[in-house]
C-alpha cells in the first residue's frame, strides 16, 4: 500500500522495506527535472535527514528520508534520465529502497485519500 | 499571504487563459511557465517562435523640450558611458547607467525617437533609474513613466516571418532598429531585439490592446507561450546579464564585460571622452585590465552549479577565486551552465576550477559566453 508524507513522498511497504518517491504532486511544482543526486547504497539515513537532491529547471529541492532505515538500492535510471520523476513520479521514478529501522512508524502516514486532502490545504 | 499588492499585468487574463503558474516577480503577478514547461518552452523558443509578455518592464519616455533634442543626448551621456548623440534616429542601444563608483545601476534599452527617447529598462530599478533621470534630464526633458503600456516579446527564428504578416514591414527592420506601426488602429511600437540570442521583436502597445495582439500572434501554429523560467534559461544559455545578480551596483561595465557598450567617442582617445559617472575607475580598468572578469562556467558533470556557489583553484578549495552569478540548466546546451565572475589571473579558457556546492567540489572549465551561439538579424537579408 502506498503511504503518503507531509513532504510530498510517497513509500511502498513490503515487510520491512520501502520504496521511496515523490508525488505527482511535487513533481509538478518543482517543474523539469534535470538531475537527481541519490544517496549511495547502504547509506544510513536518520528520520528527517537529507537524502537526496532533485536539481530541476528552476531550484534545487532536498528530499529527506521519510523514516529511519538503512539505503537497499537507488533507482539508477534516473541518472540518464531524470524526467522520469516527471512522467511517472509515482512508479518509475522512484528514489531509493530503505530498509526500515522500525516498519511501525509508516503507520502514521497518510493514505491516498489523507494525503489528496492534505495538498488541497497546501 | 503577501501583503505586498500584486499587479497584474494587462495580459493577466491571458496568461490565465492558458494555464499559466503565476508567481510574483518584481511586485508583478507573473508566469514562470506554462502547462508545457521551462525545458519545452525554451527549445521552442530556438526552434519556432515564442510570446513572452514582458510588460512588468519599466517604459520611460524623454521629451526634450523646445530646442533641447542634442542637450539631451549630451544629458544622457552624463549618466551612461555610451555615445548617445551618435545614435540615429530609429536606433536604439544598450547602455549602463553608472554610479559614480562606476557601478552599475540599471542596464538600459535606450532608443532615440524622432521626438526624444523611449527606453526600457528592469521593473525592480524603474525607481532608481527614474530618479537617476530626474537628477541629470529634468530641466532639459519632460519624463514619463508609461505605466499604461504592455511590452511584448516574440522571439525565435520564425518570429520575423509572422510579424510581417502580422504587422505588414515590421520584418524589414535591422538588429536594434525600432519604428511606429500600426495595428489594428493602435500604435505599436516595435523594436528588433530581444534576450535570448535568437532573432525576435520587442512591442511595445497600449495596455488595452494588448490581448488582442498577444492571441493574434497565437493564432500561429508556430508560436507558443513562454514564461520567465524559460526567459531566464535563454538569457543564460545567450551569456546576457540579469540585473541583481550578474551585475549590480558593486560590478561595472569592464568586469562585467560590457565594455563594448562604451563606443569609441566615449573612450579616453575619443571625441567625448569620460563625463560619465565612475569614468576614473572604469577608464583605468580599461587601461589595466579588471581584477575579476565575467565567464562562462561550464560543469564538468550534470549537476547544476547555481547563483551563489563560490569557485575554487583546487579540489581542496583553500583559494576562493570567484563566485556564480548566475547558474541553472541549458536545455539547447543540454547540460548545466553557469556564469560569475572569477579572479583574472585565474581565467583562461579551459582552465579547470571548482565549485563549492552543498559542501562538496564540483569540478568545472572556465570558458567564454554565450554558451549558444546567436542568432540576432545582424546583417540584412
Amino acid at each position: 500500500m502506498m503511504k503518503f508524507t507531509a513532504a510530498h513522498e510517497w513509500l511502498v511497504i513490503d515487510g520491512d522495506v520501502a520504496k521511496v518517491g515523490i508525488t505527482k504532486f511535487a513533481a509538478e511544482q518543482l517543474g523539469d527535472i534535470v538531475f537527481v543526486e541519490l544517496p549511495e547504497e547502504g547509506t544510513v539515513l536518520e528520520e528527517g535527514a537529507e537524502a537526496a537532491v532533485i536539481e530541476s529547471v528552476k531550484a534545487a529541492s532536498e528530499v529527506y528520508a521519510p523514516a529511519a532505515g538503512t539505503v537497499l538500492e537507488v533507482n539508477a535510471k534516473l541518472d540518464e534520465n531524470p524526467s522520469l520523476v516527471n512522467d511517472d513520479p509515482q512508479c518509475d521514478g522512484w528514489f531509493f529502497r530503505l530498509k526500515l529501522d522500525d516498519p511501525a512508524v509508516c503507520n502514521s502516514l497518510m493514505d491516498e485519500g489523507e494525503y489528496l486532502e492534505f495538498i488541497k490545504k497546501v | 499571504m503577501s501583503d505586498i499588492q500584486l499587479r497584474g499585468t494587462p495580459l493577466l487574463d491571458l496568461h490565465k487563459r492558458h494555464d499559466g503558474k503565476m508567481i510574483a516577480f518584481a511586485d508583478h503577478e507573473l508566469p514562470i511557465q506554462y502547462a508545457g514547461g521551462i525545458i519545452s518552452e525554451h527549445l521552442h523558443t530556438r526552434r519556432a517562435a515564442s510570446l513572452f509578455d514582458v510588460s512588468h518592464m519599466g517604459q520611460i519616455r524623454l521629451m526634450p523640450r523646445a530646442g533641447q533634442t542634442e542637450n539631451a543626448a549630451r544629458a544622457l551621456e552624463r549618466l551612461v558611458p555610451s555615445d548617445m548623440l551618435a545614435l540615429p534616429v530609429g536606433r536604439q542601444r544598450y547602455c549602463l547607467l553608472t554610479n559614480d563608483n562606476g557601478g552599475i545601476i540599471d542596464d538600459v534599452m535606450a532608443a532615440r525617437r524622432d521626438d526624444g527617447w523611449h527606453l526600457v529598462v528592469n521593473a525592480a530599478r524603474k525607481f532608481n533609474d527614474l530618479e537617476r533621470l530626474r537628477e541629470g534630464l529634468e530641466t532639459i526633458c519632460a519624463i514619463e513613466l508609461l505605466e499604461d503600456r504592455a511590452l511584448l516579446a516574440i522571439q525565435g527564428p520564425a518570429a520575423a516571418g509572422i510579424m510581417d504578416a502580422v504587422v505588414p514591414g515590421s520584418g524589414a527592420l535591422r538588429f536594434m532598429e525600432l519604428r511606429e506601426f500600426s495595428w489594428s488602429g493602435t500604435s505599436l511600437l516595435v523594436a528588433r531585439s530581444g534576450y535570448t540570442g535568437e532573432d525576435g521583436f520587442e512591442i511595445s502597445i497600449p495596455g488595452e490592446s494588448a490581448d488582442a495582439l498577444a492571441d493574434r500572434l497565437l493564432g500561429y501554429e508556430q508560436v507558443e507561450l513562454a514564461g520567465l523560467g524559460a526567459r531566464d534559461s535563454l538569457r543564460l544559455e545567450a551569456g546576457f546579464c540579469l540585473f541583481g545578480h550578474d551585475i549590480d551596483e558593486s560590478t561595472s561595465p569592464v568586469e562585467a564585460g560590457l565594455e563594448w557598450t562604451i563606443q569609441k567617442a566615449r573612450r579616453p582617445d575619443g571625441v567625448r571622452a569620460g563625463g560619465f559617472p565612475g569614468e576614473k575607475r572604469i577608464f583605468a580598468e580599461l587601461a589595466e585590465g579588471p581584477s575579476v572578469r565575467r565567464i562562462g562556467i561550464y560543469p564538468t558533470g550534470k549537476v547544476p552549479i547555481r547563483e551563489g556557489a563560490g569557485l575554487f583553484a583546487t579540489v581542496a578549495g583553500e583559494q576562493q577565486i570567484g563566485r556564480v552569478t548566475s547558474g541553472g540548466y541549458g536545455a539547447t546546451f543540454g547540460g548545466p551552465v553557469s556564469m560569475g565572475y572569477i579572479d583574472t589571473s585565474f581565467a583562461g579558457t579551459d582552465r579547470e576550477i571548482f565549485a563549492g556546492v552543498r559542501g562538496r567540489m564540483i569540478a568545472a572549465k572556465c570558458g567564454r559566453l554565450p554558451f549558444v551561439r546567436h542568432r540576432m538579424k545582424t546583417t540584412s537579408a
